[in-house]
């Protein structure tokens, strides 16, 4: 028999004024299970606790009853008072009778009707309402950062620092990413290699930190504070382990006309390889796709000259499993394939390239060690045209609806380092607009045109058409001049709009994480969790997110940093009791709740039932996981079978408040 | 069927809690009123609405419901509002084929700040509902108390 | 003489154009192939529109200088399609003349064997309603 106790508050003259207090408790304590109604001036402060406290303890209550204000003021207060009296916290229900009755109605005889009816509804609910107990997840004290560029070697280094261990597990060779392959950085100019290298050399040494380079996420299983990873290791060939990084295989290798990934392919190098001088780990790896050895069977050379006997052509890929509390997602950016805009000739001529192509190009450590001469001849170019927006914002399929957002800033800087270098070439940069917002972004930009007299014309350009002379024809509009021009430049640089790596989709998918339609990640709140992935668990930290420069990714890298020494900070995760729970002996397995689930919370099962007469069945039946279930309650009227409900707002529970409201 | 001047519609709101239900804590704070015919059910989140406790409203007696969620774009469980559009467009048909007239059932997107809309929401649902007069189509008479 | 904003809505119904998605980045004029033939040039044209100018237009030689050889419509990266709006604004000032300029008949005496297709096709759209 269920003992229920209804308290009614005045909230000084805000309920009682409109509301008759009195008759409310008078009527309400006539309901069937209710053992105690009665009225206090203020039901919240200490001495009304304990007036509800002890009528918990005297009367034995097993369900209260709180006519006052909204449960998302007090709702807390009195749960909490209702656990310390021995009852449990969700045996007890708020009646919102004041901001939803006695402050919005003027007539008392109507307003009290009105709470009567509200009360009753509460009432019905606790009838109903099972005691739940939230759950209490261990967390592992321990990060994944996938990814190792700069967002990934920030986030590590700052998660590190707190005193946690991280593995970072990147798909190159090095750690390092899109900012080893930059020249100069905006709007300071310091050189890209000076700033970051310190840092990747930190990230080796750190004792908190481990480095799986070459190896990318496998599987991923698990929820906030225990994710169980898949590491695979792909084989280098090289034991990471004895390899010093002398680089003596390297220079030996007979295959020497690999196309160089780091270089973007303007250089080669040789079958087995370091990417750069400063990679880390410093380590050789063998490209499987161009070594002799590997692919025919003869040669062996680097493993002839190897003084410690590092070389292992029989390696084979490997698998590292490991548990963590965090996962912080920074798989970057890649330049977009330019390969459907050959209106600029990209695929014709060898002296229109790519922005990222000709920051190597001026880079002291690339293919031309910092001279900038044309590809195609090797000599020095006298004009230059920049071209802007090559692939943002568009809205064709070849296009990228979004701006880029650093390609305004990087071809400043390409415009103004080549002014600075050889001041007697002629530059012009097309563009859209011209978007510098950022600290010194824009002075830095109106310095590239009035110190370097760096020629800014407004308009696209129509059509790059390569001449008999090795000169480029540039077909372009000057909208503001209102003349057509034709510019006869040595190169052509193209601001290629930016892109998600291509892996992110896959890991996605594997992460539970949910992406925008151009496959960026998405945040689990635009403005105010802004690092979070609405997967818990899950962060975000630089251009994974969407188009950011190295201050932004460094700035997100720091912050989901924070977000995951907060997380795993805790012993125990406390979990929302009221989450979806599935009737197993209802349940048919059709998968209809898991489709709905927006966080990946459902998963399923195989489980034995024992039938009558001694049948035992194996059946698929849908589990749901306390830790990543938030809630929403979607799934259970997706549920064909009814199997799905949602503790603390059952099916139960909202059909016998609607039966109260409409009795 | 001649309403008289007495007749109040009996009427259920589906609010969930963190757009429309803090939505309609706004308007009592800023006491905007709307009629008292309105009670509201608190639900997590407006996908929680399983399309039969409206039909179980309108059952006990309900003579309109009406269901209150976030903005779509804006649920707090990312894409649970979503659900709720396409599963009302259904039970909306539905509803069409047993010949309960579509003005009893609505569904509204009210936020957290919108307390002015929510009571001008129910204000205009409530005088609909009143037009139509009581809803006797589904109300199953086993259910009465009176 | 109609007003301008009728004379507008009707051009952009019969073009089925959308100028506001124009976000003047020129590359309609800078890839034009009659861009020192025409006075008001593809991009022009878009915006000319969008500000209901479209008395200089309906006057204007460009209209029959414009090739409709659609690159405008290819490059545009916003898919605003200018060659359609300058076929739309020349199919107003030529719906509000009598008769065709030119018919099928009045091709077959001025073929020749070098000719591109796409001259006759344009000959067609231009001279006729």
């Amino acid at each position: 028999m269920q003992r229920i106790g209804v308290f009614v508050c005045h909230c000084g003259t805000n309920i009682a004024a409109t509301v008759d207090v009195k008759q409310v408790a008078e009527t309400l304590g006539k309901e069937p299970g209710v053992v105690v109604a009665t009225n206090y001036p203020y039901m919240c402060s200490l001495a009304g606790q304990d007036l509800v406290k002890d009528a918990i303890k005297e009367k034995q209550l097993t369900g209260v009853v709180i006519c006052s204000c909204s449960p998302r003021m007090h709702e807390g207060t009195f749960r909490k008072a209702a656990q310390q009296a021995g009852l449990n916290s969700f045996m007890l229900e708020i009646a919102n009778i004041r901001e939803q009755c006695s402050w919005i109605h003027k007539d008392v005889a109507e307003a009290t009707a009105k709470a009567i009816s509200i009360g009753r509804a509460a009432i019905a609910k606790v009838r109903n309402d099972q005691p739940l107990t939230p759950s209490q997840n261990p967390v592992v004290k321990r990060a994944l950062v996938i990814g190792g560029g700069i967002a990934g070697i920030q986030a590590a280094l700052d998660i590190a620092d707190a005193g946690y261990d991280v593995d970072i597990v990147e798909k190159q060779p090095t750690v390092g990413g899109k900012m080893t392959q930059l020249d100069k950085t905006f709007p300071t100019l310091d050189c890209a290699s000076c700033i970051l290298t310190p840092k990747m050399v930190d990230v080796a040494q750190n004792e908190k930190i481990h480095i799986y380079s070459y190896s990318e996420v496998e599987k991923v299983e698990g929820y906030i504070g225990n994710f169980h990873v898949q590491i695979r290791r792909k084989a280098r060939y090289v034991d990471e382990d004895k390899c010093t990084g002398c680089g003596l295989c390297t220079q030996k290798c007979p295959m020497k006309k690999v196309p160089n990934e780091f270089n973007l392919g303007l250089d080669s190098r040789h079958a087995i390889y370091i990417p750069f001088a400063q990679a880390v780990p410093k380590v050789a790896t063998i490209d499987p796709r161009y070594c002799r050895m590997l692919r025919e069977g003869k040669c062996g050379l680097c493993a002839k000259v190897c003084g410690v006997g590092a070389i292992d052509y029989k390696q084979k890929d490997s698998f590292v499993e490991q548990d963590y509390g965090a996962i912080v997602v920074a798989t970057g950016f890649n330049p977009i394939q330019l390969d459907k805009f050959d209106e600029y000739a990209y695929s014709q001529s060898k002296d229109v390239v790519s922005s990222l192509e000709f920051e190597r190009l001026m880079n002291a450590a690339g293919p031309n060690n910092g001279v900038l001469l044309r590809p195609s001849d090797g000599k020095p170019p006298k004009t230059l045209v920049f071209v802007q927006c090559v692939g943002s914002r568009g809205t064709s399929c070849r296009d990228k609806e979004y701006c880029s957002k650093i390609c305004c800033m990087y071809t400043a800087k390409h415009a103004m380092l080549v002014k600075e270098h050889y001041p007697d070439t002629e530059v012009y940069v097309f563009y859209i607009d011209v978007r510098t917002p950022g600290k010194n972004f824009d002075e830095f930009y109106r310095r590239a045109v009035e110190q370097f007299g760096v020629h800014y014309i407004k308009g696209m350009v129509g059509k790059v058409v390569p001449q008999a002379d090795g000169s480029l024809d540039v077909q372009a509009s000057d909208l503001l001049a209102r003349e057509q021009l034709h510019i006869k430049a040595d190169m052509v640089v193209l601001a290629a709009a930016m892109e998600p790596d291509k892996s992110a989709r896959h890991l996605a998918t594997m992460l539970t994480a949910s992406m925008d339609t151009n496959d960026w990640f998405t945040e689990a709140h635009p403005k105010l969790r802004p690092v979070e992935s609405p997967t818990a668990g899950i962060f975000l930290a630089g251009a994974c997110q969407g188009p950011k420069d190295i201050p932004d990714t460094v700035t997100q890298a720091g912050a989901a940093a924070s977000k995951v020494i907060g997380l795993l900070s805790k012993d125990h995760l406390t979990g929302n009791p009221c989450i979806a729970e599935c009737n197993e002996l209802r349940c048919n397995g059709c998968s209809s709740c898991a489709n709905v689930c927006p966080y990946g919370a459902i998963t399923y099962v195989d489980k034995e039932f024992k039938m009558p007469g001694r049948v035992v069945v194996t059946r698929r039946v849908a589990q749901v996981n306390a830790a990543l279930c938030q809630g929403c309650g979607g799934c259970t009227v997706a549920c064909p079978s009814g199997a799905m409900d949602l503790k603390g707002f059952a099916t139960s529970q909202i059909l016998s408040e609607v039966d109260a409201i409409c009795q | 069927m001649p309403v008289n001047d007495t007749y109040r519609p009996k009427i259920v709101a589906f609010c969930c809690n963190w757009c429309s239900y803090a939505g309609a804590d706004l308007a009592g704070t800023n006491r905007l009123q709307y009629p008292a015919e309105v009670k509201i059910v608190r639900v997590p989140c407006s996908c929680r609405v399983n399309p039969i406790f409206i039909l179980r409203a309108y059952q006990r007696g309900a003579d309109g419901v009406i269901l209150c969620g976030c903005h779509p774009g804006d649920c707090h469980y990312t894409k649970g509002n979503y659900f709720t559009r396409r599963r009302m467009t259904l039970l909306f048909s539905m509803l069409d084929y047993l010949g309960i007239e579509k003005e009893r059932t609505r569904v509204e997107w009210v936020s957290a700040a919108e307390g002015n809309r929510f009571a001008h929401v129910m204000q205009d649902f409530v005088s609909t509902v009143s037009k139509l007069g009581p809803n006797k189509r589904l109300e199953d008479l086993r259910c009465k108390t009176k | 003489m109609e007003s301008a904003e009728s004379m507008k809505q009707e051009i952009l119904r019969i073009s089925g154009v959308d100028p506001l998605k124009c976000m003047r980045c020129g590359k309609c004029a800078a890839t034009c192939p009659c861009y020192d033939e025409m006075e008001y040039h593809p991009n022009e044209f878009v915006f000319m529109v969008e500000r209901g100018e479209i008395g200089p237009l309906l006057s204007s030689k460009s209209l029959y200088r414009c090739l409709s050889c659609m690159a405008c419509i290819e490059r545009c990266p916003r898919q605003v399609e200018p060659a359609k709006l300058i076929e739309a604004v020349r199919l107003y000032v030529e719906r509000a003349k009598e008769g065709s300029h030119m018919t099928p008949q009045d091709m077959v005496g001025r073929l020749e064997d070098q000719m591109p297709q796409q001259i006759l096709v344009s000959a067609m759209r231009k001279f006729n309603k």
